[in-house]
């Protein structure tokens, strides 16, 4: 007789796991990674691969260096955090400093943290936030769009051309993505197409994307209610920088956003307020990166307090 | 008729594969093997000795406390041995091991047996502790117990539970179908004990059979109403269901009477109905063999201590090819090292599995899953991370004590965590801190 297996209840589970989110999530992300080679052409490909390959690289060898299973490469989250990096860069950087920055992301972004599932803060915006930091000058460096037909070296960036200039894109550029910036906020309608995926899938909370963006469209459009010669009007501010990959991409990582449905309010609202601070009134053009990384730092805390109240338990 | 669907919880593949098939008398087994301890609370302290000849129905074990309950002879023959066993949690009881000596003869009930109309609150309370009667749905907690509240709590509504939100399992369901009459008679029976002024029957809508002869038996009644439960798990625990029809929450650590309801599964029903009209004692059950396992998939009329091999066999299970076997449902069954266990009060349901399911585990990704479908509203993911951690004090916070087991967290969860698993570990290790 075989020996019978003995566990604990329950004895069916669904058919989702880790692998297959990821797999999906990267599903997800294709259409802004055609529409990166399609307006910066094989250039953004090119960044891609760098960032991947440096991201796996890099997790292969601290699993290795901290005696790890190292098929956890293949769970799928590096290849994530690789993608999600490249999307947030110009497409004319340096490939060894994409490289480094994919190193960051996961070093300091995951690997110290403990890994998958341990770090607070979204590994692509720690990556990138270094580079911001270390590279200031080719991270500013804009090269227009394929799709735009201007013949220059570089342009500013609807948000940088407002910021500094005071020119408003039109929207259907923005839309459909006919502008410059880093490789994965060009079209807002085909990253709202592949968050629409993971919304319907139900691998990211709706409360999320919601939250952000219209605390993002209140918060902008009661400063342009107050002075629209000066601010910027609320449909500009959606469709423009990094929000729509930083609403449906960034901010829904599991790991580094809340569970309880209140905590998700403050989390996902907090983002757009900070988005709307730090890109009127701060020194810098975009803000939705450093907005997500201010609100991961409270995840664990608006988790603790914000427990939800149990069937039967006094209101 | 009423439509409702509760919130919460999940809707895992119903594979109700013999929903079908009409219960059949199990064949008399040569030895049955009687644990004292079948029912929530104290065992019951046995009152026959080696080589005693006992009737089918002969009370064997008497209840041992007010939370207690009797256990009975399911056969005719002779006490072989009196000795402990493995159960199906893993736990051992001390059992009687009764060799079949021939033919059924009837013991003589411990209780009078007259018309059912006739019958007094005390007396129906009596006849269900007489009997053995324990909740059938899973939980096996004294009937008589249930059925009396303190008086400080008036009951208005009953709830008949014949929800069987347990994928594969079809004992309701048939018990439903082929005696529908018997069950509201009982009920009928309860509903006056507890003077209820009104009764639901909740039926999940994958046993479409089962709600219309309800529907035929409540016609023109008042104070009955069918409730068809879109299918959802674990709509048919207690809790879940007083919140779907009464819409009222039982507070944490409380019951139902709490909230002036009573629940009672149909098996119980059933049980209830064969003891008030015939005398007969709690010493049968319906139990679903089912299972990929499972040739045949069954629904038995098995007698109470008759042993899960002999069973799974019967529907042609072959047990070397198998990987588990659950007594109960996949989502709360419990898995077992051997199939030479009887089959319990308890026991709805045996599974054959071919090929169990493994999944990698890995860390948690917090996606909040198990959050969203926790039906008791519970953080599994954060009391789990109490559990591992040890912080007893804060696990008890984050509803340790208030999770049923139910299984959803761990169903939906992407990264294989046996949530379930550490919910048990940390209430043992709770209890046993606290009884020290």
């Amino acid at each position: 007789m075989m020996s019978l297996i003995v566990s604990s209840s329950p004895h069916i589970h669904h058919e989702d796991s880790v692998p297959k989110i990821m797999l999906h999530v990267f599903f997800s992300l294709i259409p802004a990674i055609v529409a990166s080679v399609y307006f910066f052409g094989s250039r953004a490909l090119t960044v891609m691969i760098a960032s991947i390959a440096s991201a796996l690289i890099t997790e292969y060898l601290f699993l290795l260096l901290r005696k790890k299973d190292t098929g956890a490469i293949f769970d799928g989250s590096a290849l994530i955090t690789g993608i999600l990096l490249a999307l947030t860069l110009p497409p004319s950087i340096n490939l060894s400093i994409v490289a480094i920055g994919a190193f960051v992301a996961i070093l300091i972004g995951k690997q110290v943290f403990g890994g998958f599932g341990g770090n607070i803060f979204n590994p692509a915006l720690v990556g990138r936030a270094f580079l911001q930091a270390a590279f200031p000058t080719q991270m500013a460096t804009w090269v227009a769009n394929k799709a735009s037909h201007i013949d220059a070296l570089t342009v500013a960036t609807p948000l940088g051309g407002f910021k500094f200039s005071h020119v408003l894109t039109p929207y259907k550029e923005l839309f459909l993505g006919n502008v410059s910036g880093s490789l994965g906020e060009t079209s807002a309608l085909l990253l709202i197409l592949g968050g629409i995926y993971l919304l319907v899938r139900r691998y990211i909370d709706w409360r999320i994307p919601v939250g952000v963006l219209s605390s993002v469209f209140v918060f902008s459009g009661i400063l342009w209610l107050v002075n629209s010669k000066k601010y910027p009007d609320p449909v500009f501010m959606l469709l423009a920088g990094g929000l729509m990959l930083g609403a449906w991409f960034m901010a829904t990582d599991p790991v580094t956003s809340p569970v309880t449905p209140i905590a998700i309010w403050i989390y996902s609202i907090g983002i757009g307020f900070f988005v709307v601070l730090i890109r009127i009134f701060g020194g810098l053009p975009e803000g939705v990166m450093y907005s997500i990384l201010i609100m991961n730092s409270f995840v664990p805390l608006l988790d603790k307090y914000t427990r939800t109240r149990m069937l039967g338990e006094r209101k | 008729m009423i439509k409702l669907r509760m919130k919460r919880g999940i809707h895992p593949k119903e594979r109700k594969i013999s929903s079908s098939k009409e219960i059949q008398e199990f064949p008399l087994p040569k030895r049955v093997i009687i644990p004292f301890s079948q029912h929530t609370g104290k065992p019951a302290i046995p009152i026959v000795k080696k080589r005693q000849e006992v009737k089918t129905g002969e009370k064997i074990g008497e209840a041992s406390g007010f939370i207690s309950s009797p256990v009975h002879s399911s056969v005719t023959g002779k006490v072989k041995a009196l000795e402990t066993v493995l159960l199906p949690n893993g736990s051992s009881s001390l059992a009687a091991l009764i060799d079949v000596t021939g033919e059924d003869v009837l013991a003589e009930p411990t209780w009078p047996v007259k018309d059912i109309s006739s019958l007094t609150p005390g007396e129906v309370r009596k006849i269900t502790r007489e009997a053995g009667i324990v909740g059938l749905g899973g939980a096996v907690f004294p009937t008589s117990v249930k059925i009396s509240p303190p008086e400080e709590y008036p009951i208005d509504s009953i709830i008949v539970n014949g929800s069987e939100c347990e994928p594969f399992l079809t004992s309701d369901h048939r018990l439903m179908v082929e005696h529908a009459e018997e069950i509201f008679k009982a009920a009928q029976l309860l509903k006056e004990v507890i003077k209820a002024s009104h009764g639901y029957i909740a039926i999940e809508d994958n046993k479409p059979d089962a709600i219309e002869a309800f529907e035929k038996l409540v016609s023109g009644l008042e104070a009955w109403d069918v409730v068809s439960l879109r299918t959802h798990y674990p709509q048919g625990a207690e809790k879940s269901l007083i919140k779907v029809i009464l819409n009222r929450e039982v507070p944490m650590g409380g019951l139902p009477f709490h909230v002036g309801a009573l629940v009672q599964n149909v098996g119980t029903l059933y049980a209830i109905y064969e003891a008030a009209v015939k005398g007969v004692p709690l010493t049968k059950r319906v139990v679903t063999v089912t299972g990929d396992g499972v040739p045949n998939p069954s629904n038995y009329m098995v007698r109470v201590g008759t042993n899960a091999r002999e069973v799974l066999e019967a529907a042609g299970a072959e047990l070397d090819n198998l990987e588990k076997i659950i007594f109960g449902g996949p989502m709360m069954g419990l898995s077992v090292k051997t199939p030479d266990i009887p089959v319990l009060k308890s026991t709805s349901g045996l599974l054959a599995i071919k090929r169990a399911y493994r999944g990698k585990v890995y860390p948690c990704l917090y996606c909040g899953r198990c959050v969203v479908v926790c039906p008791l509203q519970i953080t599994p993911t954060r009391l789990v991370k109490y559990i591992q951690a040890g912080m007893w004090d804060q696990a008890k916070k984050f509803g340790l004590f208030n999770c049923m087991e139910c299984g959803c967290c761990s169903y939906v969860c992407p990264s294989n965590i046996p949530l379930v698993h550490w919910i048990k570990y940390g209430k043992y290790m709770v209890r046993r801190m606290e009884t020290k």
